[in-house]
């Protein structure tokens, strides 16, 4: 079976800077992937590829989304087509209602499935039963996207948006950064509902407590622009104990004893 | 030199045109606005066109304007305008007052009039200038003055029509009154010179809104002046509306006077014309008054509009917020000139400028200049001015919700500009200008309405 996403010899750069250097990952569908790695290690950069962002040039290897060229398509096509960015920092952007935001958002995906737009009540009744996964207040909806929200109210908005977007392959970048249990929990909870055979998630985080919440079937850890391990579950837990510098140790000793002599 | 040269053929022209209506219009020569009227002319021959080398002309020629011979006085031609067309331009649905005028003539039959509290009156000038001269004669061209400014004073030299209002003491008037500025030139060039002026007694209400429109591919020039005198405690809403068409020349004077406690609110939205400039002055004369000026200004094509606007606090314990936003793109230029002055006695004035721009193309190009003279000590000012571009987080954020980029930028610009129009009071305006807005973001920038 064709898997969601399947990522080859990824490189990457932004700016002058070489950020991916050989990225290969595969996400079957339905499975949920955690991704590791000490900060600055290329993570929201691999995000922000996945999402289409122009500011980094993709310089080689390839991405295929259900066996599609991921890299051809334009963000919002990759929106049209189930792709999912929760932001590690969700832009505010003052003058538009996060009502607007998700309704335009839900049209365009409905418009390219070729369904009708959803009409002011329909869109209502959905959006107040997604709202109450995420424990928001409605009062949420007429204020501007993101702006004056606090740090934790930003990330339930983005699992908010992911709710109602109803991708097939969600990148969450950091959304556990900054919550309180409570709201780590709620989001969880969130992330956890949308969970399917039908959808795949890549999880970035830093704290083996969300992955308590959200058990994933892998976790990588990424570290100087590469994947320089993958395991189960209990890789995380390894992580949490040792931290990173174990394993870029062992990892710069293999790519030693791997190099061949010239 | 070249400029100066023709500069002085140009104000030679004028000059001429002027003595020709005086031979030919005998009602012109026995009114007692004729002194007015001479007054202002030898102060035009005095001054004559500005050019770049005086300070307030810096960032703007007014060399397009003077190449083309326009035709004074044009003809009256309501040719296809008929009531329902003029519907299209007025923001139905919206019951009020509707003064039509077509090349600077009062339409009578476009016009809608309806009923008025006891005592105001809502009279195009032309029929008010000689019945009513003992209640005009102390307002007009007292307010706006012509000494620096050579359009303003050929504005009063010719000036042909638009409305005079008087509201009493105490009245409110609830429904706004439009005026609807139209001009066509299927016979070649014309200009217009509207003229206004609103007398608010003490503690009265009104809203006035001056909208400019043209079809869109006309060739004309509207020279208008408006004269507000807002008595104490009286509250008067502005807004000016220029629509006009893509190749229009439009040069606005507006001048409010503020008594005791009197608030001005002036929107000040500047859409079409090839060459426009709007100078918005307003003075706080006396204690507590309140003036906020906000405008807005979207160009593109190789359109130049610029805006210069003075609050002069010349009493103590008065507020002036200004707020002025401009969208830009394509080739087109923009310029934003405040001056703000607090005179020495006016202790404790609170007054804020921001002008914010945003330029949504690599060519377009923006001048703003806050010119802030505090001469009193006891005072809080502040000024803000930004040139930006549009946010790409946020571009690529809403782009990432499946908005296209295309969706993305205009929400981006109205998001932008909706910090002006939110502010409007009359709700059928200001929906009609968000959807005018939505239409033209969409359609690429065109000035001027469809004939
Ligand atoms: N546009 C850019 N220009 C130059 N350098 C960049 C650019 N974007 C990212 N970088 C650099 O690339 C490196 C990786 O950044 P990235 O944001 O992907 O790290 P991260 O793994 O997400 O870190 P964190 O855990 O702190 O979120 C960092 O050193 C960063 O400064
Ligand atoms: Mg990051």
């Amino acid at each position: 079976m064709t898997p969601m996403l399947r990522i080859r010899d990824l490189h990457a750069r932004a700016g002058e800077k070489d950020i991916l250097r050989g990225i290969d990952l595969e996400v079957k569908t339905g499975e949920v992937h955690a991704i590791m790695g000490p900060n600055g290690s290329g993570k929201s950069t691999l995000a922000n590829v996945l999402a289409g962002r122009e500011t980094v040039t993709v310089t080689q290897g390839d991405v295929l989304y259900r066996g599609r060229d991921l890299l051809v398509m334009s963000p919002e096509e990759r929106a049209w087509e189930g792709v999912f960015l929760a932001f590690q920092y969700p832009v505010e952007i003052p003058g538009v209602s996060t009502m607007y935001l998700l309704k335009a958002g839900l049209n365009a995906i409905r418009r390219h499935r070729g369904l009708p737009d959803l009409d002011a009540i329909d869109f209502l009744a959905m959006i107040k039963e997604k709202m109450k996964l995420v424990e928001i207040d409605q009062s949420f909806l007429n204020r501007a996207v993101n702006e004056g929200f606090s740090g934790g109210e930003k990330k339930r908005n983005e699992i908010l948006q992911m709710a109602v977007l109803d991708p097939a392959l969600s990148v969450l970048d950091e959304t556990d950064s900054g919550l309180d249990i409570d709201a780590l929990r709620v989001v969880a909870n969130g992330v956890n509902a949308l969970r399917s055979q039908h959808r795949s998630m890549l999880v970035i985080t830093h704290y083996q407590r969300l992955l308590n919440y959200i058990v994933p079937d892998r976790v990588h850890v990424l570290s100087g622009g590469r994947i320089v391990r993958s395991g189960g579950k209990d890789l995380a837990l390894d992580l949490e104990k040792k931290g990173y510098s174990w394993i870029e140790q062992e990892s710069a000793a293999d790519r030693a004893g791997a190099r061949p002599v010239a | 030199m070249a400029d100066l040269g023709m500069a002085e053929t140009a104000k030679e022209q004028y000059l001429e045109a002027f003595a020709r209506l005086q031979k030919e219009t005998p009602a012109r020569r026995r009114s007692w606005t004729l002194g007015l009227r001479r007054d202002a002319l030898a102060r035009f021959a005095e001054i004559g066109f500005p050019t770049s080398r005086q300070e307030e002309w810096r960032k703007t020629s007014v060399l397009p304007i003077l190449r083309v011979p326009f035709r004074p006085e044009p003809d009256f031609t309501a040719n296809g305008f008929t009531p329902e067309a003029i519907g299209r331009y007025t923001f139905e649905p919206w019951e009020c007052t509707h003064l039509v005028f077509i090349n600077g003539h009062y339409a009578g039959k476009l016009s809608r009039l309806r009923p008025l509290p006891e005592g105001v009156v809502i009279e195009p000038l032309s029929a008010a200038l000689e019945k009513r001269r003992d209640e005009i004669e102390p307002h007009l061209g007292r307010h706006a003055g012509i000494d620096r400014h050579p359009f303003a004073a050929l504005n009063t030299a010719f000036m042909q029509d638009g409305v005079f209002v008087r509201i009493p003491d105490g009245v409110a008037i609830d429904e706004p009154i439009h005026l609807l500025f139209i001009t066509v030139s299927p016979d070649g060039p014309v200009v217009s010179y509207p003229r206004n002026l609103i007398v608010a007694g003490r503690g009265s209400r009104a809203a006035l809104v001056e909208s400019y429109i043209g079809p869109r591919h006309d060739l004309y020039f509207t020279d208008a002046v408006t004269e507000i005198a807002a008595g104490e405690d009286a509250a008067i809403d502005h807004y000016k509306l220029q629509r006009e068409s893509g190749r229009a020349f439009h040069v606005a004077r507006v001048q409010a006077d503020l008594g005791r406690y009197a608030r001005l609110a002036s929107w000040n939205i500047s859409l079409g014309g090839e060459l426009a400039r709007n100078d918005t002055h307003a003075l706080l004369g006396a204690d507590g008054g309140e003036v906020r000026l906000d405008g807005l200004y979207i160009t593109g094509g190789s359109q130049h509009v610029d805006h210069h606007t003075l609050i002069d606090h010349a009493s103590p314990h008065c507020a002036s917020h200004e707020l002025y936003k401009g969208v830009l793109d394509d080739r087109s230029r923009g310029v934003f000139d405040g001056t703000i002055i607090v005179r020495p006695d006016a202790q404790k004035s609170d007054a804020h400028q921001t002008n914010r721009n945003l330029l949504v193309s690599e060519e377009a190009l923006v001048d703003t200049t806050p010119r802030l003279q505090i001469l009193a000590d006891d005072v809080k000012c502040t000024h803000a001015a930004t040139i930006g571009q549009i946010d790409e987080d946020a571009m690529f954020y809403l782009r990432t919700r499946a908005i296209s980029q295309e969706t993305a930028r205009n929400l981006l610009i109205q998001a932008f500009v909706s910090e002006v129009l939110h502010g409007m009071r009359i709700e059928p305006l200001r929906a009609g200008l968000e959807c005018l807005l939505f239409t033209r973001l969409r359609k690429g920038h065109g000035a001027g309405v469809e004939p």
